[in-house]
């Protein structure tokens, strides 16, 4: 049962994929611009032109390109970056770790910015702290990441200078780390020196990201929570002495998350376009702030490679999604 | 002997709006059923409500006490009386099919409140439920504890639903008209269930129905609501023989027997209407007077 519907699952991702390289194929290449003219210095022969089109394949018809390039992802190979003279599989893959760790911590922080207003508005339903609450969440939600990314430099990086508000980490710094996942590897071998370091460039970043999602997760689970407290079942473990944060937390968290849960999983895929933006005011060396140098330098190869890679982390996001969503509810578990 | 539970000229209503119980004064002995009968909206599920503190927002008692085990619930902080009330008292409540959390198994359930609130170590707790399910005649209770309460069916839940009641060994259980949403078949079950679990365990019951015919079967005393408001009370037997009442007397002639299924029901004749209609009237002005 399980097996079939990851089968079919993964069947309707290969189909998405495909469906998503043919659109960005055509579309990147029916634009106006031109890779070639963006190479060569100004006053370059025709011939030289012609000769570096053929080099990089740009001389062949459409289909015949696509079909080649395919053919060239199918064996891991995803062309030459024409700006970065390098694969673009490395360059793809070397930058991704730093937009999942920063759209990993927008995440948490908006769950637990998001959980906390939801479960403190609920608790105090129908007093001037809730209002409180739908007023944070209107104020959070009307203003969009990159807006929220300027407002904070301007507090925390201007007016009260407490954090870094450019790059990933401190170049003056020795780095010891195997991986590209400097986070996560400065915690586990307990370098939090960096960590710290690390997390004062991201933290901002990261907080711009998160407070959209956040007020949606607030405003989202808020409801689900007063509709649930309303239900017998939590009348009856009333009855049974808890206090209502008690109640709340035991009884209607679990049942009312299921909702927020799904809406989640959309609006994190928006958060991971939003990096694109967000990396690139803070210059953030991920794949976003790359995927902008791609499109400025009509670099084909190399967008057709991040737009896959987002494609496949949007996939990944909705399928965890659901996998959550049937280990929340034992409805689905066993159905 | 002091009364389990000692409800003295209670009233209840919807904040600046309508009363809704209007003087009511009852007591439930130890080890006793009442009955509260009435028709629907009579406030009857009002009052075991108020007892129990978990009133719908915007409905709030406006005065009377409410005494459990001879303490006054009114003079208790929100905490104190919360965890007095879940010691002392528990709830068989009317719909099982959503009075079970959908995404917990069944056995913490029942155990959540020993742990918890009465600080019991897990194993006895785990114990004390199984002992339950069986005296609800649950034939696996390991089984059924591991389960989510989708996999039962209503019946099974109803007895859990009693097992978690009497699991806490409560002097005060609130039914509030527990084998309404069962089918007929089951609700038989059901009350010869609660009614001995009551006998063994000598609690005392404040049965909420409607059902004249389980008011008969199961309690042993009886007080027949009207617009909140009691309008007879009494030893059931005595008040089955003999109803004072007008409204007790048009009310039982509105229950089908099995003995005479085809005799026609008769609906509450008018007259009688009027007359509790003056008697509500007359009990307002009273509490006016009474409030100066």
């Amino acid at each position: 049962m399980l097996l079939k519907t990851l089968l079919a699952r993964l069947a309707s991702m290969v189909i998405t994929l495909f469906g998503v390289a043919v659109v960005v194929f055509v579309i990147i290449r029916v634009a106006p611009g031109d890779p070639i003219a963006m190479m060569l210095p100004p006053g370059a022969s025709d011939a030289d032109v012609e000769r570096l089109r053929a080099l990089y394949g740009l001389d062949r018809s459409m289909p015949e390109q696509f079909l080649i390039w395919l053919g060239g992802v199918l064996q891991g190979d995803f062309g030459t970056s024409i700006s970065l003279r390098q694969p673009v599989a490395g360059l793809v893959l070397g930058r991704l770790p730093a937009t999942l760790e920063l759209s990993a911590l927008a995440l948490v922080i908006a769950l637990v910015l998001g959980g906390f207003l939801a479960i403190f508005g609920a608790r105090h339903r129908a007093t001037p702290l809730e209002a409180g609450v739908d007023l944070t969440n209107g104020a959070a939600l009307s203003v969009p990441d990159f807006l929220w990314g300027l407002v904070l430099i301007l507090l925390f990086g201007v007016l009260w200078p407490v954090l870094e508000i450019s790059g990933r980490v401190s170049p003056r710094l020795d780095l010891p780390f195997a991986t590209q996942f400097y986070l996560v590897e400065s915690i586990l071998r307990l370098r939090f020196d960096l960590t710290a370091d690390l997390l004062s460039h991201m933290i901002m970043p990261a907080l711009a990201l998160a407070l959209p999602l956040a007020a949606i997760i607030a405003q989202l689970l808020k409801q689900s929570l007063k509709e649930v407290l309303n239900l017998d079942y939590v009348t009856l473990a009333r009855v049974r002495g808890y206090s209502e944060l008690r109640v709340i937390l035991r009884e209607g968290l679990r049942n009312a998350a299921l909702p927020t849960l799904t809406l989640v999983g959309v609006q994190f895929t928006f958060l991971i376009g939003g990096t694109v933006i967000v990396e690139r005011l803070f210059s953030y060396e991920g794949l976003g702030n790359m995927a902008i140098d791609a499109v400025i330098n009509r670099d084909l190869p190399l967008i057709q490679g991040i737009v896959l890679l987002f494609a496949v982390i949007f996939i990944l996001v909705n399928l965890a999604v659901d996998l959550t969503y049937s280990l929340l509810n034992p409805r689905l578990r066993h159905g | 002997m002091t009364a389990c539970l000692e409800i003295l000229g209670l009233d209840a209503a919807i904040r600046r709006g309508p009363r809704l119980l209007r003087n009511v004064s009852l007591s439930v002995a130890p080890g006793e059923v009442r009955a509260l009968v009435g028709e629907s909206g009579a406030g009857k599920s009002m009052i075991g409500k108020a007892v129990l503190g978990v009133l719908p927002r915007g409905i709030e008692v406006t005065s009377g006490d409410i005494l459990l085990e001879g303490q006054n619930l009114g003079a208790l902080s929100p905490g104190l009386r919360r965890r007095t009330v879940g010691a002392a008292a528990a709830l068989i409540p009317q719909d099982p099919l959503t009075a079970l959390n959908p995404s917990r198994r069944i056995g913490p359930q029942i155990t959540d409140k020993l742990v918890h609130l009465l600080g019991w170590i897990r194993a006895r707790a785990d114990a004390r439920a199984r002992e339950l399910l069986d005296e609800v005649r649950i034939r696996a209770p390991e089984r059924v504890m591991a389960s989510y309460p989708h996999e039962l069916s209503g019946g099974m839940r109803q007895r859990v639903l009693i097992a978690a009641a009497f699991a806490s060994e409560p002097r005060l259980i609130v039914a509030d008209e527990p084998t309404t949403a069962l089918d007929v078949t089951v609700q038989k079950q059901i009350l010869r269930l609660i009614a001995e679990l009551q006998a063994r365990h000598n609690t005392a019951v404040l049965f909420v129905t409607h059902d004249l015919g389980v008011v008969a079967k199961v309690s042993q005393s009886v007080s027949v609501l009207f617009a909140g408001k009691v309008v007879e009370a009494g030893p059931t037997e005595a008040l089955f023989r003999a109803p004072a009442h007008p409204y007790t007397r048009a009310l039982m002639a509105a229950t089908p027997r099995y003995t005479d299924p085809f005799a026609s029901l008769q609906p509450v004749p008018e007259a009688v209407l009027a007359g509790l209609r003056a008697e509500v009237a007359a009990e307002d002005a009273a509490r006016e007077a009474r409030n100066g």
